[in-house]
């Protein structure tokens, strides 16, 4: 029996394992899972070291001392070393004594990635969108283009009142909300159906996985 | 004589056939010696002319390694003798040395952006504050003209992106309005938020499950650290936390990203410490699984059915294994509140939670919960971004409608 039949066969068997869940947790479920949780993190910690430590960390440091042994000169890749320092921070959560300057590390992602993500947000998800719904309310010509644009800008419109925090939703006000929502959840609804069938792709690749690689049914 | 008459006939025959071929071969000769000269003469002809007024100028409003090469079409590009196939543009850091092609621009094109690599040991790099002169080749059908070498031109950075003055006047205004409510609300003044259903609801699920003597499961979803939903969860996280800590309820996280955990169990023991029992920290309920989705799903399926928590929140970022928690979460007979910016996930917990916080709700919901002054001057501060929003909105909607083109100019972002 060669290594890829043998591979096919638990593949298949740990499928089943973890279809067995739709029935009931079992133990051929719990060694299923957590078979598949210990080898997938095992897998991302070899994937982080080769991805991002090696090629990150080291080959950096290694180019900044290459550069200072050969030409003498202090390389921007030292900056690295800062990185390097953070993750030696977070590491020393291991040690209780000294746990706390993990909180550095932690602050400095969250707060340089909070900042970064401000500006970046306002752009993509503020002025671009408002930009993409500027639209002429009458097209001449064009009923269905016509129709469209002011579906768009109305939506929009009553959408962002909804997402009003700081004034109660009464009256006309409310009404509009009333509108924001209509809209929100027929979009919803949409969203479901597309996504559901995007789903229904992934449950045929697994039979598909059964059915023609394990057991030859198909094709 | 006969015979020899005959010799004599058959000699001048082949004479006057060598003597015929020999023409012939000459005419031929002649006509390919001919041809060759017209054709040279007219490949020659057919040269496209050179551009001409080739400039090289810093690429604007980029980080220093770029530079932009503009030049006067050819005469032959689109008119003439229209036969420019595309230009060639070749760069030397000296006006006699060797020039390397650095690119190709279709014909009718007047500028080209010789863009290169930061890193230094990049084959490509393109060192700043060093000159540089270009030519550029009209090319022909396999023949280039080319045109006079360009002054010197060197790259440099910019420190303003002008192509971005709108996200600054945005990030200005925006922050200006949060500024000015986090004042009022620190002198005092009661700043309104509407009521949120999936927030109010929040103490009375940690009730339930208290009552229940069952763990409350929280899950941060797959999103790393540094994602705006994630750190939106943290600061609901604090929240539930405390009262978590306060009634002496467990709290199970388990999370799929090793940072998240870090900052999740910093902002646990916190909420413990601010709640005044920080005894009752367990760290081991905040513990790493896996990064990978499926596997990750699998685990939290499992302690869900393993532990039956009375109420699991799902807050922060979810991608396809939001339906397949919530589903799992709703078998085992818990309360469950979920709340994302993904929107694509948004219709699956709508569907199979019964609280859900919708887009920026989530954002909301810790102002909601903490009534700190600067949570609710932010809140404020957003709600009058967005009413700036609709009100370009209706702008420039009408803008569009009677053609203004500068209104519509405002809005526009380099990127």
């Amino acid at each position: 029996m060669s290594g890829e039949v043998i591979g096919v066969w638990i593949g298949a068997i740990l499928t089943l394992g973890i279809f067995s869940f739709l029935y009931k947790d079992n133990p051929f479920y719990k060694f299923s899972e957590a078979l598949f949780v210990g080898v997938s993190a095992g897998y991302w910690f070899v994937v982080t070291f080769w991805q991002y430590f090696l090629p990150k960390l080291i080959d950096n440091l290694v180019l900044a001392y290459t550069v200072l042994t050969v030409e003498g000169k202090i390389d921007y890749h030292w900056v690295y070393l800062l990185g390097g320092g953070l993750g030696v921070l977070m590491l020393l959560r291991l040690l209780p004594n000294v746990g706390w300057l993990s909180r550095w590390s932690l602050a400095f992602i969250v707060g340089t990635t909070a900042g970064l993500q401000f500006t970046r947000y306002l752009e993509s998800n503020g002025i671009i969108q408002v930009k993409g719904t500027i639209l002429p309310l009458i097209v001449g010509g064009n009923l269905n283009t016509t129709i469209g644009n002011i579906i768009i800008v109305v939506g929009t419109f009553c959408g962002l009142i909804y997402f009003f925090f700081s004034k109660e939703h009464k009256g006309a006000f409310g009404g509009a909300a009333r509108v924001g929502v209509w809209f929100l959840m027929i979009t919803f609804g949409a969203l479901f159906g597309y996504t559901v069938m995007s789903r229904m792709s992934l449950l045929i690749g697994r039979l598909d996985y059964l059915f023609s690689n394990w057991l030859g049914l198909i094709g | 004589m006969k015979n020899k008459g005959f010799l004599n006939i058959a000699l001048l025959s082949v004479l006057f056939a060598m003597f015929s071929l020999l023409l012939l071969d000459m005419d031929l000769s002649l006509a390919q010696e001919g041809g060759e000269v017209i054709a040279s003469e007219d490949t020659t002809f057919q040269l496209p002319a050179p551009p001409t007024n080739v400039k090289a100028f810093d690429t604007p409003d980029d980080n220093g390694h770029s530079i932009t090469v503009s030049w006067t079409l050819s005469a032959d590009d689109g008119a003439g003798r229209n036969n420019v196939i595309s230009y060639e543009i070749v760069r030397s850091d000296s006006p006699d040395g060797e020039f390397e092609v650095r690119g190709l621009a279709p014909a009718g094109e007047n500028t080209f952006e010789d863009k290169g690599a930061k890193e230094k040991q990049d084959a490509n790099y393109l060192p700043p504050h060093k000159d540089f002169y270009y030519k550029v080749r009209a090319r022909g059908d396999g023949f280039f003209s080319v045109s006079e070498v360009s002054p010197p031109a060197h790259a440099f950075g910019q420190w303003y992106h002008t192509g971005k003055t709108p996200v600054v006047v945005a990030v200005l205004l925006f922050s200006t309005f949060c500024l000015v409510f986090i004042t009022v609300a620190r002198k005092g003044k009661k700043l309104y938020v509407r009521p949120l259903a999936g927030i109010e609801a929040v103490d009375d699920a940690i009730g339930r499950a208290t009552e229940m003597g069952k763990p409350i499961l929280y899950i941060l979803g797959l999103g790393s650290a540094d994602m705006i939903a994630t750190i939106a969860s943290f600061t609901i996280l604090s929240r539930v936390a405390k009262k978590v800590a306060e009634y002496q309820t467990p709290i199970l996280i388990p999370c799929c990203d090793p940072i998240v955990m870090a900052v999740a169990q910093e902002t646990v023991r916190a909420a413990y410490l601010e709640a005044g029992r920080p005894d009752q920290y367990k760290e081991e309920n905040i513990y790493y699984l896996t990064s990978m989705q499926f596997a990750y799903v699998a685990g939290v399926n499992g302690i869900m059915l393993r532990e039956k928590p009375a109420t699991n929140f799902y807050l922060g970022k979810f991608y396809a294994e939001s339906l397949l928690l919530a589903e799992t979460g709703s078998l085992a007979g818990s309360i469950q509140i979920s709340g994302t910016d993904e929107i694509a996930q948004i219709p699956f917990f709508v569907a199979a939670t019964d609280y859900t916080l919708i887009g920026e709700e989530l954002y909301a919901a810790s102002a909601y919960l903490g009534r700190e002054p600067i949570l609710l001057g932010t809140l404020k501060g957003q709600d009058w971004g967005k009413a700036v929003v609709m009100i370009a909105l209706i702008l420039g909607a009408l803008a569009a409608t009677f053609n203004f083109q500068f209104f519509l100019n405002l809005f526009s972002i380099q990127l």
